[in-house]
């Protein structure tokens, strides 16, 4: 009986599964979030959309960018400009997902808006359902995040999310989305969007915060978000969103 | 019964293989996986930190107003007094650290035809002309002070 | 301003695919080892003795299709030295996730143990035969036991049969599983149905069966041994039935589409009709699953000669397996190809020599053929199997 070829065959296996653990050993242990005046638990975010306010200027869209360093082709937001004729199908640009606004439309027969878009930091958000590692989730607070430190590139919340906010950094090949910047908000600033924004379309609203004016709005206004069909309790709100936005 | 003892006595064999294998992946995942994971949700507690290590570009309008106080007085009482300063003058939140580093100003007809150039998808409340026509070449500023633009 | 490659509207970040080639490979392979199994275990477990010369034969196929199956998985990959988090911290509510499990599980603890069960005489046999390294190799197959008394044998046919029994749902969960991973993305009218694992799943019979014929007869072919006709009739015979009842769910939902014409329908057809016209209607529908149809339809009907059987199932086998590539592939590219917003279509074009691209996927394809040869010569598949029946 020869246990030492046995005993062999299960060292080199060992061997085998350590060296692939040592190489997400250096990922996966880290330090705890830093403990300081903001509490997770106070907080609910969430944004407002005011349609008749939104003038298309992508400065959202530029905003963005520089702060996040949102590389070049992809978008973490991007506006959306729609022509809606009578009985036809809306026709939808975004060039450069707006970063440079829109060349001037003068066509007036149609009914035409700008409509912004971003990640709707969903509740119930199927992309984090889908992550089969955990490297994506929603914070305590309410915001949808990745972990780039732990994300393995997969792709099946790129898949899973019906909006399209999500891509793969070229970079760091992991997966990146809209933040609702959250190393600012965890600041008392606002999002970049929102603080570049000339005419308030857009507005960082905290849902636990008694006084903050998405209270009032939701009271007072016709509101929906996007693709209320999918159910993902998305937390991003329109007002006077026409029923041709896909 | 013995003898079905000698007879199957090999199936040991790959069972113990397999739970060898089982043992060492519970070894290494004890010693891998961070023992907070888990704590708020199926995620490393680490990833809400490296979220927030972000450095700033954008310093927020209130910043601005702590050291220029005469814009955001002209800015308060016109029609651009919800346009962030960083709106139109960039990330700035490096000059808000250090004074020193001066940005330059984006040329002034791209920054104000951005917003202001005529769009039949514009709502129809918000002022916007055909920059072309609307003024004979001359620069915007030369009519409009950009903090409070109103004529 | 327009996108090259992007007709209408995308998205932005639409545009670009993130699933490429390698995810079209990696359920055309898991689900030919789930095919290849199915038809072992009809012989095991169905009594279907005419099958039995390919038995061992649809084991060692699994076997390198299935060894194969997680490398176009670990190319894709954004970081596949992180690819282990799957299983130290899976995320229950992830498909992909508990895929992995299901995958160990299936290659150990129903694959590795039953062609371990089935070969172990030999492997014994083979250890004190041979010398050298392949002597090294037998005996640490043989994990330190060398009694292949009768008894034992007739211990290890019952619970290779047991084995077998559990390996059947076993495989239904491996393929299973891929076909949910697509059908449970409510954000993709394309792929969420709930017809998506079942029709994966006979589509990968379909597939493994036809790949099983093919090998069994290119080995007889290069052992110079005569074709055991029956058992190609039988294998044939199967493989129709299978078809009929894949065709019939492709079928279903389609109609199904077609009749209830919700939201999606109107970009979906398009895209069919224009984008997938080759792989979807000519390469899948009218090649890959009628044209093969009609052969097997025909055999059952009317008699013909053994050696036109045997060109018409090697036809029909090609065709087939060319047509289960398609159908992988019109899923998964094609539902990348339209956009969420119903208002636009982008295009997919295939590298050739990058990491997701042609070259890397041909040597995918070539390298489980490869490891079958070594399995084939390291556990050769002819001797015959002692049964627990009484009298062998």
């Amino acid at each position: 009986m020869d246990i030492s070829r046995r005993e062999l065959f299960q060292i080199g296996g060992k061997l085998l599964v350590l060296a692939s653990a040592g190489a997400t050993l250096g990922q996966i242990v880290g330090a705890e979030p830093p403990s300081d005046a903001y509490r997770m638990a106070d907080h609910w975010w969430g944004m407002i959309i005011d349609i008749d306010k939104c003038i298309g200027c992508g400065n959202c869209v530029r905003g963005c960018s520089r702060e996040n360093q949102v590389p070049t082709g992809y978008f973490r937001t991007w506006v959306e400009r729609y022509q809606v004729e009578e009985g036809k199908q809306p026709i939808v640009d975004s060039p450069d997902g707006a970063m440079n606004g829109f060349p001037p439309l003068t066509r007036t027969d149609v009914k035409a808006f700008f409509v912004p878009k971003l990640c709707n930091q969903c509740a119930d958000s199927p992309c984090v359902q889908v992550c089969p590692v955990g490297a994506t989730f929603v914070s305590p607070d309410g915001v949808v995040l990745v972990d780039k430190e732990y994300c393995l590139g997969c792709r099946y919340c790129v898949q899973a999310c019906p909006y399209g906010c999500r891509y793969l950094h070229p970079e760091t090949h992991t997966v990146d989305k809209c933040t609702l910047c959250y190393h600012r908000i965890t600041q008392g600033l606002t999002t970049a969007c929102c603080e570049n924004c000339p005419t308030q379309a857009r507005q960082l609203v905290d849902f636990k915060n008694p006084k903050d004016p998405v209270h009032e709005f939701l009271r007072k206004n016709k509101v929906e978000v996007l693709k209320p069909y999918m159910a993902t309790q998305a937390k991003v709100y329109y007002k006077n969103l026409d029923g041709s936005v896909r | 019964m013995r003898r079905w003892f000698e007879d199957s006595g090999h199936l040991i064999r790959p069972a113990l293989v397999l739970l060898a294998a089982v043992g060492v992946f519970l070894v290494i995942r004890a010693a891998v996986v961070p023992t907070a994971f888990g704590q708020y949700g199926h995620y490393r507690p680490a990833a809400l930190g490296l979220a927030r290590q972000h450095s700033l570009a954008y310093a927020g309008q209130l910043q601005c107003a702590m050291c220029h106080e005469e814009e955001a007085k002209a800015r308060e009482s016109g029609k651009h007094a919800h346009v962030a300063c960083e709106a139109c003058h960039g990330p700035l939140a490096a000059h808000a650290d250090d004074p020193s580093i001066q940005p330059k100003l984006p040329d002034v007809a791209d920054l104000c035809r951005r917003c202001h150039e005529k769009d039949a998808a514009k709502p129809a409340w918000f002022p916007q002309v055909a920059t072309a026509e609307h003024s004979g070449g001359a620069k915007c500023t030369d009519c409009h002070p950009p903090h409070n633009p109103h004529l | 301003m327009t996108i090259p490659g992007v007709d209408g509207f995308m998205y932005p970040n639409e545009v670009e695919l993130q699933w490429s080639l390698l995810i079209v490979l990696y359920p055309y392979i898991t689900g030919l080892v789930a095919g290849a199994f199915i038809l072992a275990s009809l012989e095991r477990v169905f009594k279907v003795e005419a099958v039995r010369p390919t038995y061992r034969l649809a084991l060692l196929t699994a076997l390198a299709f299935l060894l194969v199956a997680p490398l176009p998985l670990q190319l894709h990959l954004g970081h596949p030295e992180r690819s282990l988090e799957m299983y130290l911290t899976p995320h229950r509510s992830s498909a992909m996730a508990m895929f992995g499990f299901v995958y160990l599980w299936y290659l150990t603890v129903v694959l590795l143990v039953e062609i371990w069960l089935e070969y172990r005489a030999d492997i014994v046999r083979l250890a004190q035969t041979s010398a050298g390294l392949r002597r090294v190799v037998y005996k640490a197959l043989t994990l330190g036991s060398e009694n292949v008394s009768p008894a034992a044998r007739i211990i290890d046919d019952k619970v290779g049969y047991v084995v077998t029994v559990i390996g059947i749902p076993s495989a239904f969960l491996l393929h299973g599983y891929v076909g949910f991973i697509f059908g449970s993305v409510k954000a993709n009218p394309w792929w969420s149905t709930p017809l998506m694992p079942i029709v994966f799943l006979f589509s990968a019979m379909v597939s493994g069966i036809a790949a099983v014929l093919v090998l069994y007869v290119a080995s007889m072919k290069l052992k110079k041994t005569p074709v055991d006709m029956r058992c190609l009739d039988t294998i044939a015979k199967y493989l129709f039935y299978t078809f009929v009842i894949d065709f019939t769910l492709e079928m279903l939902d389609l109609v199904h589409r077609t009749y209830e014409a919700d939201e999606s329908f109107r970009s979906l057809d398009f895209m069919v009709h224009t984008r997938l016209m080759f792989s979807h209607v000519i390469v899948q529908i009218f090649l890959g699953t009628l044209l093969p149809l009609a052969l097997l339809a025909a055999t059952q009907l009317w008699r013909f000669t053994e050696a036109a059987r045997r060109a018409i199932y090697l036809t029909a086998c090609g065709c087939t397996l060319v047509g289960i590539f398609a159908m992988r592939w019109n899923v998964v590219i094609g539902g990348q190809l339209f956009s969420k917003s119903f208002l636009g279509y982008t295009s997919y074009k295939v590298q050739f020599a990058a990491r997701e691209g042609l070259l890397t996927a041909i040597v995918l394809m070539i390298l489980p053929l490869a490891i079958f040869v070594a399995l084939v010569k390291l556990l050769p598949p002819w001797t015959e199997r002692v049964t627990s029946k009484p009298g062998s």
